[in-house]
């Protein structure tokens, strides 16, 4: 049996293995936890425009809340489970900044349109600088930050009614925020 | 009472998978026909325990056993009856005790129809399937119990099965997938036989064929489902989203759509054996990842079930053990394979070699596009989404490289082929198709796209050699064309239909995404729209009453110069228990072209935003994919699969006996 042969052969063991290796890794570091260096941190300086209008810029002192920064994009199809939600709490009385994530701006205006806009403003994130500022993982990602502009708490994954009943409406009254 | 009986039933398949893995492959080693002979027996005994298991947990549902944390949990009183069925698989638990009850159906299925194997080697086969069946069942026994009780404090009242779930497609497309994904286990358990064995050759492929074949349909149906249901269902008319979790499926599907092709030249001419094994085993491990994938909630995704590291951690471990112990069985052993016999470049083995590499390119992106999100994060290189853009052209490409090579491969003899034979009938069939595609597009009339163009090209190419094929072979059958068919084996007129299947998904595709007209409007009741012939008149909202919901239902008559089309009644729900609004989209469905209408928000001044599309050729895309599985079930039905094959096989067998032939 020559060596180049079994060397050949192990191959798919090895690739394998080292594919375990990231998904074990992968499974350590759970995606929903930020970074601990983000968490009471103040959100990362920024400029970049408005969704609605191009020439409108937005910066970090626009993001104090108590709000939620809610990243999405017309691609992301979990964002379309989660809009009901999120025009619920909006009608609610919660501040919702949303971060247009690299996302096409006629798209995500005409979308806007249909389903009902329950964001107080819209930062038009087309690059994802902010997006990978804040260790945004995916979309759709919500951030719970306060008056001081301090992200709080940070949900990964769709806000149903359930998680926003039993986990996000408790830490948003612990930051000081009112609602429903 | 009833949830405890299932409880127990679910200890008992644990422990006669144990029975039914360990036994068997003990005395296959040691040549023990007594022990390799408790294999049938417990493979049964597992089946008829997890369908008890099954059918009580469906029990609990129906009569509203709230005491049952995951009926409280994925039920109503008020979800009617049907659904109340399909919740049992609506959720984790139960989804995974259909995943384990598919596994030992297909184990059962075995038992029953290798009685022509040798004892030796359906023992092995069953052994495996048993610790694939130790793994998922341990799994739902210690982290996924669907019969957890919630004494002595049980809501009065369920909350409710999630909207999204509520609906015919969804009864039918989880337990389609799952007969897929979990099938290719057997293609699985085959080839790690035939590596304890040492011994792989046309006999193993023969009997591993139709086994990989069915699945592989399965999954089909199951894939064309879910993309329909997401289609009519989540409201936005898209209907493929390289999500996680449909990635998930399309992995295992690529890779045994290879693995098909690779048996058939293993089963034929003794060669790639090696690569055989190797597929067999990327399938079902595909499979597993998949499982992973959509369990451990690495990946955040529309279809994640709720995420637990404990279950994440369980899954990975298995799924280590599985794939790790049968590659290293395959560095071991697979060494030792030999090719029977040799072919030139101009071949069809070294066609359907090309077919293979192409498809476990595309399994290869759809892989690194799924996976890099983990990646980058554990590298710490930052965290990034790969949306559709990085899919759709990466993907593309190779699926149209492979749609050229579709249409050779079944002309080219084996072992050797004389080009210039074939150079007429390729010109042949470039004409064809040239002159059909062009002729496709000027009659439908929408503008010139040269990408569409090369698509339907590509679609004719493949079809045109298929039927030229079809046609030279009855046409040298002198007796007439009826009698020239029926000479035709199945498994020949399974692959022809098959891959018209393709050619008929494809060209939807292409026609779907490339001339769909999308329009979102304002419109106060008696409003009007025109996309291209269809006139749509929005005739006003009405508050109705549905069994756990109330909706606002619209009104839309679409008309075709003057003459009715349809009425459409797109509807927005609120459920009553979840208080998730639902889209209800409206669709009126043709051969060539769908008209969906969904209801959007209603505006300050009245109106309602709603948005309406003109999708041509719609249906073609999961029109092929039933195409595709009835030529699979047409082809593994072929009668030389059912041909006792045990004096063929009783020197094979005597090789397997011999445990140490590498």
């Amino acid at each position: 049996m020559s060596r180049t042969r079994l060397l050949l052969f192990s191959l798919p063991l090895l690739a394998f293995l080292v594919m375990g290796y990231f998904f074990l890794r992968a499974l350590n570091s759970d995606p929903s936890l930020l970074p601990s260096t983000r968490i009471d941190q103040r959100v990362p300086a920024f400029t970049l425009p408005s969704l609605m209008d191009a020439r409108a810029m937005i910066s970090e002192q626009d993001v104090k809340g108590p709000l939620l920064l809610n990243v999405w994009a017309t691609w992301c199809p979990s964002c379309k489970v989660e809009h009901p939600v999120l025009n619920e709490l909006s009608k609610n009385g919660i501040r919702i900044v949303g971060l247009n994530y690299k996302d096409v701006r006629e798209a995500a205006i005409k979308y806007l349109e249909f389903n009902g806009n329950p964001y107080q403003e819209n930062i038009y994130d087309e690059a994802g600088d902010l997006g990978l500022d804040l260790g945004v993982y995916g979309a759709p990602e919500t951030f719970l930050i306060d008056a001081e502009g301090v992200i709080r708490y940070r949900h990964v994954g769709v806000v149903t009614p359930e998680n926003w009943r039993e986990l996000l409406w408790p830490k948003w009254q612990e930051m000081g925020g009112k609602g429903p | 009472m009833i949830p405890e009986i299932g409880h127990f039933a679910i200890v008992m398949t644990l422990i006669l998978a144990t029975v039914q893995a360990v036994v068997p492959l003990a005395g296959a080693t040691m040549g023990n026909e007594r022990w390799m002979a408790v294999a049938r027996p417990a493979a049964y005994g597992q089946f008829s325990f997890l369908f008890v298991a099954f059918v009580l947990l469906a029990y609990s549902f129906v009569v509203n056993d709230f005491t049952v944390s995951y009926v409280a949990n994925h039920s109503n009183t008020l979800l009617p009856i049907g659904y109340k069925i399909s919740a049992v698989w609506g959720g984790h638990e139960g989804s995974l005790l259909l995943w384990s009850l598919v596994l030992s159906g297909w184990t059962a299925a075995v038992a029953l129809w290798s009685h022509h194997l040798p004892t030796i080697v359906s023992s092995r086969v069953l052994g495996v399937m048993g610790l694939i069946s130790i793994g998922f069942n341990a799994f739902l026994l210690f982290t996924s119990n669907p019969f957890d009780r919630l004494l002595p404090d049980f809501p009065p009242d369920g909350g409710d099965l999630n909207p999204l779930l509520q609906d015919p497609g969804l009864i039918v497309h989880p337990p389609m997938l799952y007969m897929g994904y979990v099938g290719f286990s057997v293609a699985f358990a085959f080839a790690i036989a035939g590596l304890l064995g040492g011994r792989l050759d046309s006999a193993w492929a023969r009997w591993s064929r139709p086994w990989t074949t069915v699945a592989w349909c399965f999954l089909t149906l199951g894939i064309a489902l879910g993309s329909w249901w997401a289609y009519y269902e989540l409201g936005w008319g898209g209907w493929w989203f390289w999500d996680p979790v449909e990635n998930a499926s399309f992995m295992p599907w690529l890779a045994g759509t290879a693995l098909m092709h690779s048996l058939a030249v293993t089963e034929k001419r003794g060669v790639f054996k090696a690569w055989t094994v190797l597929l067999a085993i990327l399938t079902f491990s595909l499979s597993l990842l998949g499982t992973f994938l959509v369990r451990s909630g690495v990946l955040t995704s529309v279809h994640a079930f709720a995420a637990d590291p404990t279950r994440g951690f369980f899954v990975l471990v298995f799924l280590l053990l599985v794939v790790g112990s049968s590659l290293l069985l395959f560095a071991i052993r697979g060494q030792s394979l030999k090719s029977e016999s040799h072919y030139d470049l101009f071949s069809r083995e070294v066609f359907l070699l090309v077919n293979n590499i192409i498809l476990i390119c595309a399994t290869g992106v759809v892989l690194v596009g799924t996976l890099s999100p983990i990646l980058f994060d554990v590298l710490e290189l930052g965290k990034i989404s790969v949306g559709e853009p990085f899919f759709n052209t990466t993907f593309a490409p190779i699926a149209l490289v492979l749609m050229v090579f579709t249409a050779i491969g079944p002309l080219v003899n084996w072992k050797r082929h004389n080009f210039s034979v074939l150079r007429s009938s390729l010109l042949q069939a470039l004409v064809i198709s040239v002159v059909a595609a062009a002729i496709a597009l000027w009659t439908f009339d929408a503008g010139w796209n040269w990408l569409v163009f090369v698509t339907l090209l590509l679609c004719a190419w493949v079809v045109s050699h298929s039927l030229l094929d079809v046609w030279k072979k009855i046409a040298s059958a002198k007796a007439g064309v009826w009698a020239g068919i029926k000479r035709l084996s199945l498994s020949y007129r399974g692959m022809v239909i098959a891959h018209i299947g393709i050619a008929i998904t494809v060209a939807g595709i292409a026609m779907t995404s490339n001339y769909d007209v999308e329009r979102d409007v304002r419109m106060h009741a008696g409003d009007e729209v025109d996309i291209g012939p269809y006139h749509f008149v929005f005739e006003g909202v009405k508050e109705v009453e549905g069994p756990n919901y109330f909706a606002t239902r619209g009104f839309v008559s679409v008309t075709k110069e003057g003459d009715p089309v349809a009425l459409l009644t797109p509807e927005k729900r609120r459920y009553h228990v979840r208080r998730d609004v639902m889209t209800e989209a409206a669709i009126d469905a043709g051969f060539s072209r769908d008209l969906y209408v969904a209801l959007g928000e209603p505006l300050d001044d009245g109106s309602w935003a709603v948005r309406i599309y003109f999708k041509p050729f719609m249906r073609w895309v999961w029109g092929g994919g039933v195409v595709m599985a009835i030529g699979g079930f047409i082809a593994m039905s072929d009668r030389r699969y059912r041909i006792k094959v045990r004096q063929k096989v009783s020197n094979v067998a005597t090789g397997l006996m011999g445990g140490n032939a590498a």
